[in-house]
């Protein structure tokens, strides 16, 4: 059962807790699939999405799935609000709770900004991803979407490709992993690599023909363009080159590896395009499933006793 | 007006006393030391039975905001505060609006502490003009005026060439010159220590190397210039072994760290509390080790508060836009008095690190309870324990992150300059 | 206190019964279909199924309802929600759809298993078949077909078991007294 009525990470939960998740999402994945897409159990309640960076997917997710649940869902448009008047973020978090929300979905690029704003709110926050910390529901459609073709976490090899030290998803995904019994690898220059990444049980890799050999499932990351202008990289040809996953590399993997992109790509920085559109792919069910664990996490915290 | 002070345990460590005596004091000096019981009749008799009797408490590391962040702190309220937590001097820095780096400034602060103050306030000059790493002050103009030491304090100085200036000049007055050691390209966006920590909270951190390497090269221009330098607020291993080795290649070198580098780790941060947010950031165990380490050794000559207050609004906030800093002057002693109970060192070794050492690098006289000198005592309770409540703190700033904790050690009375403060 | 008030001749006795009314009311089985609602319907609709089918011959189509989602008391059960799977592998447009439960009480489940069903499409009609109705009522619903009527007060327990769910069949009721 769920114990908090917030969702700030995957460090937060357990592994029971992230089962029930996954087991809740597969019977939203049932309606998703009906004529009839739509479930009434969050009528009358109202979800507002809080998003500090630029989102399209991730918000237009949690705004469908909040709708095929019957609850309303409104965003809080930070670029055209007071927030650029100067407010702080503790203001307009309270403004939305006292609008009668009784979800906020937030995305912040401060760390943190979530389980500060769960120490103010009575209404449940749920972590849309914050800074360099952790973005839980991907880590959770990422799992969902590996249960579907692997059945089972324990024993499998999941390598990890990319800017890790600023991926919240990578972050959220490595928990998730570790907790439910898989072997991470991760696979990125030393200079995308996190401090001492290493303790959290997980092998480091510079090489990806080494990190992917013999992967169950092969996650690629978004690079930030930025980085080749903060220094981090000398060039993202250079990157493509030591990084990209080309269908040459797949073959390092097991034969029914699964390639999975949290999006959106770019494709010839981090992933060919022969491999996005692959028959390992599975980035667009990714994107279903979203739907799916996004439902079933807005039903359970609306479940938590307050 | 004459005050006695008896019963109480009077350490000091200058005369090398440590022991059961009275304490005459007439006026704004002290005027004797007698036998337990055989002091003179007085206007006023403390008894301090029970507690010990020290010399007034000198932070060589204070930022008082005034003028420019008066809601941050006012002199008012951080002397206040100063006295609360047994301190009788504070040496403040120049990161004021505008900086303490021309003589009006100086003259403004020695002004304002003679009229609102609670204590003796010794303003610090800047090193360069606006901090900005540019151009020398006149460090003889600010002397003159008040000031007692220079530091660019909250900002390093960036430009190595001047640093070396800054060193060589200051020779002429025989004044140290306090260096803030931080790269900043190594420290730009980071907010807390570099480490398993901060990947796990996904905070920017902080490098070691931000420190060590500006610690390196400070102690190079010591040595290259023969000037006087001090380090300011030393978070790290590397720094505690950099100066001890140059110390023992006869360097002149001193170095301070603060209560919060050798009783905090940054696993604390996992709870993002912005009150936990300093620069330089809390480091790992090894550092607090090392940090006792050089405490005892040596390599460290003071504890320091780098009392930073900040409004509730500064920290309120995401950990990322909080204010750098920690409201420390209310809790320094109880904490360095941690170390005395862990048996680091003794009562006596903490006192010269918290007044003594600090009064003679600034060449100002105090810590002291010889005959003639400042009335400048602190009579502690070094055991009864309470619980810090930091929304009484006298300072504005109420950003402890050791608020709640459970310490040992009250200040009872403050006396400085003659004039008693007390409390409980 | 716990007293057993149908044994598995008793119960099934009743799904004989059940099974006779449903084929007369509805003059035959050709546009029938069952509908189990979890958890406890879903046995009882296969068992009254079957029981059907031996009678009539032919086969009846049975699906599973899971009304979790179309539940009213989100937020002020004790318990946090269960969603189970939802299996009607078959069109209930313009079919007899029965739901079956096993025990009626307020009225409450049925109707979100009827807003659940049309969600899955337009049925003919929405019949309702309990083992046991122990009234206390409080929507305008009522059974169709009921195995056994048995007078409760409101905070009893009715416990259904039936021995397909790895137990023995039959039917207690636990009152606090």
């Amino acid at each position: 059962m769920i114990k908090s009525k917030h969702l700030l990470g995957i460090k937060e939960l357990t592994s029971e807790e992230i089962y029930h998740i996954l087991d809740t999402a597969a019977g939203f994945r049932d309606v998703l699939h009906r004529d009839i897409k739509k479930v009434p159990p969050l009528r009358g309640k109202t979800v507002v999405s809080l998003f500090f960076e630029p989102s399209t997917r991730t918000k237009t997710s949690f705004a469908l799935a909040a709708k095929r649940l019957s609850a309303d869902f409104v965003n809080f448009s930070v670029s055209t609000s007071s927030v650029l008047k100067g407010e702080t973020i503790k203001d307009t978090a309270l403004t939305i709770q006292a609008l009668g929300a009784d979800f906020v979905v937030i995305r912040h690029p401060s760390a943190g900004v979530p389980h500060f704003l769960s120490n103010i709110l009575d209404m449940s926050v749920i972590n849309a991803g914050d800074g360099a910390n952790e973005h839980p529901t991907q880590a959770l459609l990422d799992l969902f979407t590996i249960q579907t073709h692997k059945k089972n976490f324990q024993g499998l090899t999941v390598a990890i490709i990319g800017d890790i030290a600023h991926s919240r998803v990578a972050k959220s995904n490595i928990y998730a992993l570790t907790k439910l019994g898989a072997k991470v690898r991760l696979i990125c220059p030393p200079t995308l690599m996190p401090a001492e990444i290493g303790k959290l049980g997980v092998d480091v890799f510079h090489s990806i023909d080494d990190g992917i050999k013999k992967a169950d499932v092969i996650m690629t990351l978004r690079l930030q363009l930025e980085r080749q202008s903060k220094g981090f990289l000398p060039s993202l040809e250079e990157y493509f080159k030591l990084y990209g996953l080309t269908s040459e590399r797949l073959k390092l993997a097991k034969s029914d590896a699964l390639v999975m992109h949290p999006g959106p790509m770019n494709r010839g920085v981090e992933i060919e395009s022969a491999v996005a559109d692959g028959p390992q792919s599975v980035i667009l069910e990714q994107v279903t499933n979203g739907l799916a664990v996004r439902m079933a996490v807005l039903y359970l915290l609306a479940g938590v006793r307050k | 007006m004459s005050i006695l002070i008896t019963n109480g345990r009077v350490i000091d460590p200058e005369q090398n006393i440590d022991g059961y005596n009275d304490l005459l004091i007439k006026g704004r000096k002290i005027q004797g030391l007698y036998p337990k019981g055989k002091g003179p009749s007085a206007d006023k008799i403390i008894d301090a039975a029970g507690c010990i009797v020290i010399p007034g408490l000198v932070d060589m590391h204070t930022h008082l905001r005034e003028p420019g962040f008066e809601y941050k702190e006012t002199i008012k309220t951080g002397t206040l505060a100063a006295v609360k937590g047994g301190f009788t001097t504070v040496c403040c820095m120049p990161n004021t609006k505008p900086v303490n780096d021309t003589i009006s400034v100086t003259e403004f602060i020695l002004e304002k502490s003679k009229k609102e103050g609670s204590c003796t306030v010794y303003p610090i000059g800047a090193i360069t003009r606006g901090q900005k790493s540019e151009e020398l002050v006149e460090l003889e103009a600010l002397l003159k005026a008040g000031c007692i030491a220079f530091s660019d304090d909250g900002h390093p100085v960036t430009n190595s060439l001047i640093m070396r200036r800054a060193l060589e000049y200051s020779k002429i007055f025989n004044v140290p010159i306090i260096s803030h050691c931080e790269d900043l390209k190594l420290s730009e966006g980071g907010v807390m220590n570099e480490g398993f920590v901060s990947t796990i909270v996904g905070l920017r951190g902080i490098p070691k190397a931000a420190e060590e390497v500006m610690v390196a090269r400070d102690l190079s221009l010591c040595e290259l210039t023969g000037g006087r330098l001090h380090i300011a607020h030393v978070s790290t291993e590397g720094s505690v072994k950099l100066i001890r080795d140059a110390k023992a290649r006869g360097i002149n070198v001193t170095a301070e760290t603060c209560p919060h580098y050798f009783s905090l780790t940054d696993e604390a941060i996992i709870s993002y509390d912005t009150n936990l947010k300093v620069n330089p950031p809390i480091r790992t165990a090894s550092d607090v080790e090392a940090i006792k380490e050089g405490l005892k050794d040596g390599t460290i000559d003071v504890i320091a508060t780098d009392h930073a207050p900040h409004h509730l609004d500064d920290k309120n906030k995401e950990f990322d836009s909080a204010a750098f800093g920690i409201s420390g002057l209310e809790t320094a002693f109880a904490l360095g008095l941690q170390l005395v109970d862990q048996g680091l060192f003794d009562i006596r070794q903490l006192i010269i690190k918290m007044a003594l050492t600090p009064s003679r690098i600034m060449g100002i006289g105090k810590g002291v309870l010889t005959v003639d000198s400042d009335a400048d005592i602190t009579i502690i309770n070094t055991e009864k324990e309470y619980r810090v409540d930091s929304s009484t703190f006298l300072s504005k700033g109420k950003n402890s992150p050791f608020n709640k904790w459970e310490l040992k050690g009250t200040v009872e009375k403050t006396i400085s300059m003659g004039k008693v403060f007390e409390w409980n | 206190m716990s007293k057993e008030i149908l044994d598995s001749d008793d119960i099934n006795r009743a799904i004989r019964r059940m099974a006779h009314e449903i084929i007369e009311k509805n003059k035959g089985v050709s546009n029938l279909c069952l509908v189990g609602i979890q958890k406890g319907g879903v046995t009882l609709a296969e068992r009254l199924a079957s029981q059907i089918e031996a009678i009539e011959g032919g086969k009846i189509q049975v699906g599973k309802l899971d009304i979790t989602l179309y539940r009213d008391d989100l937020n002020t059960k004790v318990e946090q929600p269960v969603v189970k799977r939802t299996e009607i592998p078959y069109a209930i447009d313009d079919k007899t759809v029965i739901l079956v439960d096993d025990v009626l009480f307020t009225g409450r489940s049925i109707r979100a298993a009827m807003d659940a069903l049309i969600d899955f499409g337009r049925p003919a009609y929405i019949q309702l078949a309990v083992l046991i109705d122990r009234g206390h009522r409080e929507l305008p619903i009522r059974a169709d077909y009921a195995g056994k009527n048995i007078p409760t007060s409101f905070n009893d327990r009715i416990e259904v078991t039936l021995k397909e769910d790895n137990n023995k069949d039959k039917v207690v009721l636990i009152s606090d007294k």
